[in-house]
C-alpha cells in the first residue's frame, strides 16, 4: 500500500466542502488489500487478490444532509464527489437533530490498540496455501466417515481507515486478519451433514494450527450424523458458544439507538428495568487490544469506549451514535458506523455476555430432558414484539449427558421471556469475532418437531 | 449497444486490441480459459422517517475482475482503476494460477447476442433527484393516512445503473446495461398503548421511474405495509408442531427458492455436497409440480439480458411434473461436467467470482380454485407473505419465516398468527403438495439472494398451493 497521501485528501475533501458552502463535512477513505487460497479435495482450488479503495463524504448545510462516494479518487473523481453531496443536501428535509458530534466529543483511544501486523502482508502465497490444505487435509483424516468437502481456505486482509471532519477530527488507523477456515462433509448410509470451523487472528501467529480447525470441523460433522427430529414439547434450551452468539445478534438490534428512537425495539422505553436473569452482564467494548471489534475511534471520531448495555440484569445502555443520542436526549456512546456511502449509522465493539462460573458440563448436568442448539437458520427474529422462531440443529440431551443429533426442528419463544429465563451462563467465553457469548442455558422454550 | 459506443470505449477509452491484450497476458502462464468483467455502477438512495427526508446518497463505482481458468483451478485478480498498466497487473496475478507456456490465441472478439429485456430509455438513476425523493414523501403520507394506528413510518427508494461489458477467450464480448429500481416501505401500528407491530412492503424491477407513477405507486405499497402492520395487531400464537399449509401467491414462492433452487446449483452438485446430488430424473416433488428459473422475464428484478458470464439467459426447467430435470450452471460447472450452459452464471461485482445463481424462480399453475384449495383445510396455517429464508443444502433442510399468516380453521381463514418459522426438507417437502392454484403471481421485486458472501437481486412466484405436512415453529 502506498497511501500516504490518503490523510491530507480527507482534509482537503473536507476544506472544500466547506469552500463550496458545507456548514459541517466529514470525509472517510478506505484503503484495502484482499488474499484469499481456497483447497478442495486436497487440490488448490482458487486463489484471489486484489486491493480498492474508496472515499465517502457526508455534508451538513445548515440542518440538512447529503452524501456521496466514490472509487474514483482522481481529481474529477473527487470533484465529482462533492458536486453530488452538496447537491443532495438540497433535496433532504430540515432535520433538528442533524449534525456531527460535538467538538469534545471527538478524540481517539491512545496507545497501541494492535490491530495491524505487518507480518499479514509479507505472508508468501505458498504458505497461504499450505496453511488451508493442512486445515482441510485434517479433517478429511480425522474419520472415514468425512468423504467430502467443500473445501478449506485462508483469508487475510490488511487495510487502512481515514477519518476526517471539519470539527478538527482526524485520524487514521491500519488493521489486518488472517483466517483459516474448513467445512467438511460427513456421510454414514443415508445420512449427510456438514459442518465448519475457523480460526480468526489479526496476525498469522494468534491463529490456532489448522489441524486443530480440521478436526474441530470434523468432529462436528459427524456429531449431526443421523439426526432425529423429535416431538413437539417445551424443555430446556442450552445453546453451545457458537448458538448463543446469535442471541447476542439479536440483543444487539434491540439496544440499537436508532430502534430505540422509532420505539421498533422490545426493549426501548425499558431503560433501569430488568429485562434479563441477574446473571446476564452484556457489555460493548471497543476498546481491548488486538479483539476484532476494537478501534481507537468510531466512524464519527468519537473515541471507542467500555458500555455497560445489561448490568446483572437490568438494561443500563442503549448502543449510540450521535443523531440518536440527540434523539433521545443522551451522548453518544462512540458507536458510529458506516461503510463509505449513506449517513453514519450504529454498530458494535466487542458485544458480549460476560462469563459466568459454570462449566458447560455443568450446564448440560442440569438438564434431564432437553434441545442442546448448534445451529440456527432463518430471520425469524422480530425485534419490534420480540418474538422469536428459527430452525435449530443440534443434540438432544439425556439426563445431563449429549445423546443424539436432532435436526429440522424449530425453536420458539420470545427474546423477552428468554433473557429472563436465561438460568446458567458457562464458564466458556471467548473470542472468534466481534460478538460472543458462552454456553447459555434458557428454562423453556417450545421445540416444533413432529 | 455496440462496444464502440459503450461507455468502456467511449469514457474510459478501452480499444477491443487492449481486451485481447489483456486476455493474453491472463492466459501468459497457460489455462483454459480467461475472462474480463469491467463494471461502471451508479447508486442513489434516499430514505425518509418520521416524515424527514433525513438521507440522500449516491455515489460511484469502477472496476474490472480478471478470471484465469486451469482445469478446477480458478485465479482472480481486480482492479478499481482501469488504466492499462493496473488492468495488466490484475491478468498477470490472476494467471499465476496456471503454470505452463502460454497459450498462442487470436481472439478475435466479437458481440454475442443478448435479449432485450429492460429498453429503458431514462433509467431512474438518470432522473432528477427530487422526482425520486417525491416517491418516499408520498409513501409516508400514505401509510400514515391508512390509519391512524399507524404510528411510524420508514420508506426507502435505492436505484442503480449498472453498465457491464464481458471479453471472454472464447471471443466473446458481452455489452449491457442493467437499471435496476426499488422501493419499499416498513409501518409500525400501535393500539391502546399496546405493544407494537411492524408491517412491510416493497417492490421495483428493471423499469423506468414511471413505473412507480403508473403502475405500482407508492400508495400501493405504503398501503399494503400498514395494513399487515394493522392486521398484526390482532395476531394470536402460532402453532407449534407439524400441520397443514397453504400458501399464498407471489412472495410465498421464497419456499421454491430455499427448498430446491440453491440444491441444484450446479457447483454444489458437481462436488457432490447438495442433497439432490446424483438424483436428477428422480421423483422429489409431486406430479403436480413443474418448477422453473427463468431469467428472461421482461423487466423483472432477476432478470438479465446476458448473465455475468457473457452469456445468453433462458428459462431452464428444474423440476418437470415431480421429477427432477435440470441444474443451473455457471461456465466452470457446464465445461467439467460437460453439461449445457443455462445462462446461470452471477456475480455482485467486478471484486466477486461468478458462481451458478437463480433468477427468478417460479412454480407453474395448476388447476384448483384458490378458494376451494382454504376451503380443503379444516386445520391448518396460511401464509400470506414472508420474511427472508436459508437453507443448508447438505442436508437439504431450509427455513423460511412468515410475517403475515392466518390460522385455517374448518376451510376458512380465521385469526393473524404472530411471526413463525417454517422448516422442512428439500427433496421431501414438496412431495406433501396435494392440490396447486390456478392463480400464479411473481413477487413484487424486492428479492436478495446471498451466497457465498455475494448478494444478487432475485424474483420469486408460486401459485397458491397446499402443502399437507410442514413443521410450523410456533409456541401454542
Amino acid at each position: 500500500m502506498n497511501g500516504n497521501h490518503l490523510p491530507d485528501l480527507a482534509r482537503d475533501v473536507v476544506q472544500r466542502a466547506l469552500a463550496r458552502g458545507a456548514t459541517d463535512a466529514e470525509c472517510t477513505i478506505a484503503e484495502g488489500e484482499e488474499f484469499s487460497a481456497g483447497v478442495r479435495m486436497r487440490e488448490l482450488e482458487n486463489l484471489k487478490e486484489a486491493g480498492s479503495r474508496g472515499a465517502g463524504l457526508r455534508i451538513v448545510i445548515g440542518r440538512k444532509t447529503g452524501s456521496s462516494y466514490t472509487s474514483d479518487l482522481s481529481r474529477e473523481g473527487i470533484d465529482l464527489l462533492l458536486k453530488s453531496a452538496i447537491e443532495l443536501a438540497d433535496v433532504t428535509t430540515e432535520d433538528p437533530h442533524a449534525g456531527l458530534p460535538e467538538p469534545e466529543e471527538l478524540g481517539a483511544v491512545a496507545g497501541d490498540l494492535r490491530l495491524f501486523d505487518p507480518e499479514v502482508e509479507k505472508l508468501e502465497t505458498p504458505l497461504r496455501i499450505e496453511t488451508a490444505r493442512r486445515a482441510e487435509a485434517a479433517a478429511l483424516d480425522a474419520d472415514p466417515r468425512i468423504f467430502n468437502s467443500e473445501g478449506a481456505s485462508f483469508e487475510s486482509h490488511v487495510g487502512r481507515h481515514i477519518f476526517s471532519n471539519s470539527r478538527g477530527f482526524a485520524g487514521d488507523y491500519r488493521t489486518s486478519y488472517c483466517s483459516v477456515s474448513a467445512a467438511p462433509v460427513a456421510r454414514d448410509g443415508e445420512s449427510m451433514e456438514r459442518d465448519y470451523w475457523f480460526t480468526l487472528a489479526r496476525g498469522f501467529g494468534g491463529l490456532e494450527p489448522p489441524e486443530q480447525v480440521g478436526r474441530t470441523a470434523a468432529q462436528r460433522a459427524i456429531r449431526r450424523l443421523h439426526p432425529v427430529k423429535v416431538e413437539t414439547q417445551r424443555v430446556p434450551v442450552v445453546f453451545e458458544p457458537r448458538a448463543a452468539r446469535t442471541l447476542l445478534d439479536n440483543l444487539y438490534e434491540a439496544v440499537h439507538g436508532m430502534s430505540i428512537y422509532r420505539q421498533e425495539s422490545f426493549l426501548a422505553g425499558k431503560l433501569g428495568e430488568r429485562v434479563a436473569g441477574d446473571s446476564v452482564t452484556v457489555v460493548d467494548d471497543g476498546t481491548i487490544p488486538g479483539l476484532f471489534g476494537t478501534s481507537p475511534f468510531d466512524d464519527e471520531g468519537v473515541p471507542s469506549r467500555r458500555t455497560v448495555v445489561i448490568e446483572r440484569g437490568v438494561l443500563k445502555s442503549y448502543l449510540l451514535n450521535a443523531y440518536a443520542a440527540r434523539k433521545l436526549g443522551m451522548k453518544t456512546t462512540g458507536n458510529a458506523s458506516r461503510g463509505l456511502a449513506g449517513n453514519a449509522g450504529i454498530g458494535h465493539g466487542n458485544f458480549f455476555l460476560e462469563a459466568g462460573v459454570q462449566t458447560p458440563e455443568e450446564i448440560l448436568a442440569g438438564v434431564a430432558n432437553g434441545f442442546y442448539v448448534t445451529e440456527l437458520m432463518g430471520f425469524g427474529v422480530n425485534i419490534v414484539t420480540g418474538d422469536y422462531s428459527r430452525g435449530a440443529a443440534g443434540l438432544w440431551i439425556r439426563g445431563g449427558e449429549l445423546a443424539y443429533a436432532v435436526s429440522e426442528v424449530t425453536i420458539a419463544g420470545n427474546l423477552m421471556d428468554m433473557l429472563m429465563g436465561l438460568e446458567a451462563v458457562g464458564s466458556d467465553l471467548e473470542f472468534r469475532g466481534s460478538m460472543a457469548a458462552p454456553t447459555l442455558r434458557i428454562g423453556e422454550m417450545t421445540v416444533g418437531g413432529k | 449497444m455496440v462496444f464502440s459506443e459503450s461507455v468502456f470505449a467511449s469514457r474510459f477509452n478501452i480499444a477491443k486490441q487492449d481486451l485481447e491484450a489483456y486476455l493474453g497476458e491472463a492466459l501468459s502462464r497457460g489455462g483454459d480459459y480467461a475472462d474480463l468483467y469491467f463494471e461502471y455502477l451508479l447508486t442513489s438512495s434516499i430514505g425518509i422517517d418520521e416524515s424527514i427526508v433525513k438521507s440522500a446518497s449516491q455515489g460511484v463505482s469502477v472496476g474490472v475482475g480478471v478470471r484465469v481458468i486451469s482445469g478446477e483451478r480458478t485465479g482472480y485478480a481486480y482492479s478499481d482503476d482501469l488504466s492499462p498498466e493496473k488492468i495488466r497487473k490484475a491478468a498477470r496475478v490472476a494467471a499465476c494460477i496456471a503454470a505452463g507456456p502460454a497459450k498462442v490465441e487470436k481472439f478475435d472478439l466479437r458481440e454475442g447476442a443478448r435479449h432485450d429485456l429492460y429498453p429503458v430509455l431514462t433509467a431512474p438513476t438518470e432522473t432528477a433527484f427530487a422526482e425520486r425523493v417525491e416517491l418516499v414523501k408520498r409513501a409516508d403520507r400514505a401509510a400514515r393516512a391508512y390509519d391512524p394506528r399507524i404510528f411510524q413510518v420508514q420508506a426507502a427508494y435505492a436505484d442503480n445503473l449498472r453498465y457491464v461489458m464481458v471479453a471472454t477467450s472464447d471471443g466473446v464480448i458481452a455489452l449491457d446495461r442493467q437499471p435496476l429500481a426499488r422501493l419499499s416501505v416498513a409501518a409500525l401500528a400501535r393500539q391502546d398503548g399496546g405493544p407494537p407491530q411492524r408491517g412491510h412492503s416493497g417492490g421495483g424491477g428493471r423499469v423506468e421511474l414511471g413505473y412507480f407513477l403508473n403502475e405500482k405507486t407508492p400508495e400501493h405499497f405504503a398501503r399494503e405495509a400498514a395494513r399487515e402492520a394493522v392486521v398484526m395487531l390482532g395476531a394470536v400464537e402460532a402453532p407449534a408442531g407439524e400441520t397443514t399449509v397453504v400458501l399464498g401467491p407471489g412472495w410465498p414462492g421464497i419456499l421454491l427458492h430455499e427448498a430446491v433452487g440453491h440444491g441444484l446449483e450446479a457447483d454444489f452438485n458437481r462436488k457432490g455436497l447438495s442433497a439432490f446430488s446424483g438424483r436428477m430424473g428422480e421423483k422429489v416433488a409431486s406430479e403436480l409440480c413443474t418448477v422453473v428459473d427463468d431469467g428472461t422475464i421482461a423487466g423483472r428484478r432477476g432478470s438479465l439480458n446476458v448473465d455475468d458470464e457473457g452469456r445468453l439467459t433462458r428459462r431452464n426447467v428444474l423440476i418437470e411434473n415431480g421429477v427432477l430435470r435440470g441444474y443451473l450452471q455457471d461456465r466452470l460447472s457446464s465445461a467439467l461436467t460437460r453439461a449445457e450452459s443455462t445462462g446461470s452464471g452471477r456475480r455482485e461485482g467486478y471484486a466477486h467470482m461468478p458462481m451458478p445463481r437463480m433468477t427468478n424462480t417460479f412454480m407453474l399453475a395448476g388447476q384448483s380454485d384458490p378458494a376451494d384449495i382454504v376451503r380443503s383445510v379444516p386445520k391448518g396455517i396460511y401464509c400470506a407473505n414472508f420474511g427472508g429464508g436459508q437453507v443448508d443444502i447438505t442436508s437439504g433442510n431450509f427455513v423460511f419465516s412468515a410475517s403475515e399468516s392466518y390460522l385455517i380453521e374448518d376451510g376458512k381463514l380465521t385469526r393473524p398468527v404472530r411471526n413463525a418459522t417454517l422448516i422442512g426438507n428439500g427433496p421431501e417437502a414438496l412431495k406433501y403438495v396435494s392440490m396447486v392454484g390456478n392463480d400464479l403471481r411473481l413477487d413484487e421485486g424486492i428479492g436478495i439472494c446471498g451466497k457465498e458472501g455475494q448478494s444478487v437481486p432475485v424474483g420469486v412466484g408460486i401459485p397458491t398451493i397446499r402443502i399437507d405436512r410442514m413443521t410450523v415453529g410456533g409456541t401454542a
